[in-house]
């Protein structure tokens, strides 16, 4: 029996092990194709209907946008010839019909641009793709920049001029406005309500005519792989891998352990492990693959809900940061991967302003801010006021994030030296975005992060018209409650203000109002981990949200 | 039996209609709703946009109105678009249903193969060294959390014997069927352990229920083998209560594994449930569910047919004899 048990064991053994033997040939021909993972699947394809990073990372290997931020966070063409901006002449201040000020830009699509079925790029499809835009029923999220784009004058099949009844520095970047093949996809758009399900970007997609980048979509298994080919249309530099599969592994045990058995070459930065678990990865098998860790503007920070009564007391506020040992924090935590954030602006943004307000760890003055505040008594290990008051604060974040969890203690630790009761309530990301955050319910502290773009404008966060209640139905992601007249000023002033120089000054002065006010204490900027390959070469990590396969054509197999 | 089939299919509509209502207002009563969700993932969008939206999408309107407008549709044969996906329900359904009846329905088959005997030989030594043996490998199966049981696979067979892939499926590198199969190996080994223990058990409970009767002694006492009283006289008897879990377990075969699909990243019915909930794809949800509750109904309803079978006193007259 037990020898028979044996045999067959041995046999299936023998079976599993002649699939590993054609596996490992496999990986030893020629690198032609590189296997990726990602923690997240696209829920569509079309690049203008929902935004989402799993979807903005497969799509810009497969197409550029006009314009892009690129490594060095810089606006770059990519579709168009030359960026418009106002000195060369191809951008020009203008009235609108209504008075208003606006502006015109005029944009030529590079002359070798084509789908990938050889119908060439042209003026025909950034029309459709404004149609589609401005239409409210066609299910665009962000219609904010069609909104602005009330026209478009078509100067040759190439050329066209966008009118914007509005000017503000950021005139000439229209990194959202992908295009859309007017050839296929005019069909589905007969019934623009019904748009949304009927995009061939989702009823056709390994259509190549809806691609134009190096690669083109070959293959889905939704919720599972995409395979991309390479596309014979492409203008630029030839891409070094044949076939690249983008595989779904939401996971992230799971996916470390597929990098691990082979069946990942890489996991993407941008979606993919934490920083705590990328350190831990990096610490046992670091040695076969290049861990990179690019900071980036993803933005951790506690919103402080100004309406407790406790936190309305600048010196509280200023206190509780103080109290705070970020440097060490994130050195213990991330081995100082995370930057300490000391303000919105990342240090790599060029409006960050160097000498801003730096709250180092001082608990002394912290104490001392306390005591002039009226939380002078300490009853077991309590702070409290003259009304007998406990100083007592409640902080939420996302239940189940690792991360913030264990900053999150450390953090309460930190506070109760002090004397400053902390309780921690977390909640579902869903219940907490879903309806805490957008209906301003916590009653003290919220960890969260926010996203943003190179100079992107905090007016939502901050500005007063922002703070969501019941009379705006709770519009608005202005959570702390901030109200300053200065800041609203300066909100509208930056992003009319054209001059650099000009509106660096004005992004000084926000900064300095925002670390001096404190509707918010920063923690750190997000890093993204990527986990590569020592024989990848020419992976740039940007950073900042268009992402790395945005230049897929440099990367390179060594 | 036609009474008893018409009786069972009436209650089962009445349940699946309950369950289509439950659901939906379930679901509706979860904070945030899509919009809030693309939102969270899209700064830029405004508050206009979200009106915008969430008329688009029906939002706008009463739970109630809405769940009528699904119900007036499902019935006319539109199941709809899932959300998640931007494809028709179907669509997405049927792949997740086809690799979870895969997976689930081999591990089912697999695990009874082996519970049952296993369950059989325990019994007929109660207390012997195989019956230990038996009970040791069924508490250690029942223990053992499916997560970390996956997990332990795929470092043994995956990462450090690279025999089998961690998870997913074929990537469309061509390939026979045992390239495709060996993606089944590891999820279905860790769903087959994870079951085998409890089968295992109550096929031995319900064995030594059965050996202790006196029609056991008598069908000893008139001479037959020990195999054919076993396997004639016992095994029919024992199989009406693990016939019972087995078809309570019928349902699950096409519902998932939530967790053994999200571990090896398989594309299931178990994965594609739990996103179209936290999603708010109340089309997709709502679908999958219903089919769930209908198979575990079919299921439930195939096992009481099932005790007609094996014991004959058992009929649907409304009379025993």
């Amino acid at each position: 029996m037990s020898k028979r048990l044996i045999t067959v064991l041995l046999f299936l053994l023998a079976l599993a092990w002649t699939g590993h033997g054609a596996q490992a040939r496999g990986n030893s021909k020629p690198r032609d194709q590189l296997v990726i993972g990602i923690t997240q699947f696209p829920s569509t394809f079309n690049p203008n209907i929902d935004a989402m990073m799993a979807k903005t990372y497969i799509l810009a290997m497969t197409r550029r946008p006009f314009t892009a931020y690129d490594a060095g966070w810089k606006l770059i063409c990519m579709l168009c010839v030359e960026l418009p901006t106002i000195e060369n002449g191809l951008a020009v201040p203008e009235r609108t019909p209504k008075g208003k000020q606006g502006i015109a830009v005029t944009y030529t699509i590079r002359p070798d641009a084509m789908w990938g079925d050889g119908t060439p790029v042209s003026t025909e499809d950034v029309l459709f793709t404004w149609k589609v835009g401005r239409h409210p029923k066609s299910g665009v999220g962000d219609m904010e920049f069609y909104r602005s784009l009330y026209k478009i004058d078509v100067r040759d099949e190439r050329t066209f001029t966008m009118h914007f009844d509005k000017l503000t520095f950021e005139y000439n970047a229209i990194n959202g406005f992908s295009l859309l093949p007017a050839h296929i996809d005019e069909a589905a758009f007969a019934s623009p309500a019904a748009y949304k399900n009927r995009t061939a970007f989702d009823t056709d997609t390994l259509n190549p005519g809806l691609y134009f980048g190096p690669y083109r979509i070959a293959k889905v298994v939704t919720g599972s792989y995409v395979v991309l080919e390479r596309n014979p249309t492409w203008w630029g530099k030839k891409p070094y891998f044949k076939r690249i599969v983008v595989r779904t592994i939401p996971n992230t045990a799971a996916l470390e352990a597929n990098l691990l058995s082979g069946e990942l070459d890489m996991i993407a930065g941008e979606l993919g492990l934490s920083v705590d678990q990328a350190l831990a990865f990096e610490k046992r098998r670091g040695r076969r693959f290049n861990v990179i860790y690019k900071p980036g503007l993803v933005y951790e920070h506690i919103d402080l809900n100004l309406d407790n009564p406790f936190l309305k007391d600048k010196r509280v506020r200023k206190a509780l940061i103080y109290a705070l040992d970020r440097e060490t924090l994130s050195r213990q935590l991330f081995a100082g991967r995370q930057p300490v954030a000391h303000s919105s602006v990342n240090p790599l943004d060029w409006v960050y302003a160097k000498d801003v307000r730096k709250y180092a760890y001082d608990p002394k003055k912290a104490a001392r801010l306390l005591a002039q505040a009226g939380w002078k008594t300490i009853r077991r290990g309590v702070r409290v006021n003259a009304k007998g008051e406990k100083l007592s604060l409640e902080i939420m974040t996302t239940a189940g994030n690792r991360s913030r969890e264990l900053v999150e203690q450390v953090l309460r630790s930190q506070w109760k030296k002090l004397g400053i009761e902390v309780s921690i309530r977390n909640q579902p990301a869903r219940v907490f975005f879903g309806q805490t955050l957008t209906e301003r319910r916590f009653t003290a502290m919220a960890m969260y992060a926010w996203i943003s773009s190179p100079e992107s404008v905090p007016r939502t966060t901050l500005h007063s018209a922002h703070i969501p209640s019941v009379n705006n139905n709770f519009s608005g992601q202005n959570y702390t409650g901030f109200r300053n007249g200065e800041m609203d000023a300066l909100l509208e002033g930056i992003e009319v203000e054209l001059d650099r120089t000009k509106r660096k000054a004005l992004w000084r002065r926000l900064q300095d109002i925002y670390t001096e006010e404190l509707p918010v204490i920063p923690l750190y900027f997000r890093a993204n981990p990527y986990i590569l390959p020592k024989w990848l070469k020419g992976l740039t990590p940007t950073g900042h949200q268009d992402p790395s396969t945005l230049w897929v054509e440099d990367w390179r197999g060594g | 039996m036609p009474r008893f089939l018409l009786q069972r299919l009436v209650q089962s509509a009445i349940v699946i209609a309950l369950m289509s209502f439950a659901v939906y207002w379930l679901m509706g009563m979860m904070p945030g709703d899509p919009i809030d969700l693309m939102i969270s993932a899209d700064p830029k969008m405004t508050s206009d946009d979200a009106v915008r939206l969430r008329a688009l999408y029906g939002l706008d309107r009463p739970i109630w109105e809405r769940y009528l407008n699904w119900l007036g549709a499902a019935l006319s044969g539109d199941l709809g678009f899932s959300r998640l996906y931007a494809k028709p329900v179907l669509d997405i359904l049927a792949p997740a249903l086809g690799n979870t009846v895969l997976l689930m329905g081999s591990s089912f088959i697999l695990s009874l193969l082996i519970a049952l005997p296993l369950g059989v030989l325990g019994a007929t030594k109660p207390y012997s060294r195989t019956d230990y043996t038996v009970n040791l490998f069924a508490f250690a199966g029942i223990s053992v959390p499916p997560f970390w049981l996956a997990l332990l696979l795929i470092i043994g067979f995956s990462v450090m014997l690279g025999i089998l892939p961690a998870s997913g499926l074929d990537i469309g590198e061509g390939g026979g069927l045992w390239e495709r199969a060996r993606f089944l190996i590891l999820p279905m080994s860790t769903l087959v352990i994870a079951s085998l223990g409890g089968q295992t058990r109550y096929m031995r409970a319900a064995m030594i229920e059965v050996l202790r009767q006196d029609y056991i002694r008598t069908a000893r006492a008139k001479g037959l083998s020990e195999s054919r009283v076993v396997l004639a006289h016992g095994l029919r008897n024992a199989l009406i209560p693990v016939v019972t879990i087995i078809a309570l377990d019928f349902g699950g075969l096409f519902s998932g594994a939530l967790i053994t699909e999200t571990i090896f990243a398989f594309p299931g019915m178990g994965k594609l449930i739990f996103d179209s909930i936290m999603g708010n794809d109340f089309n997709l949800a709502l679908i999958a569910l219903l089919l769930a509750t209908l198979l575990t109904l079919a299921g439930n309803l195939l096992a009481d047919l099932a005790y007609t079978g094996l014991d004959p006193r058992i009929t649907f007259e409304g009379k025993g004899r």
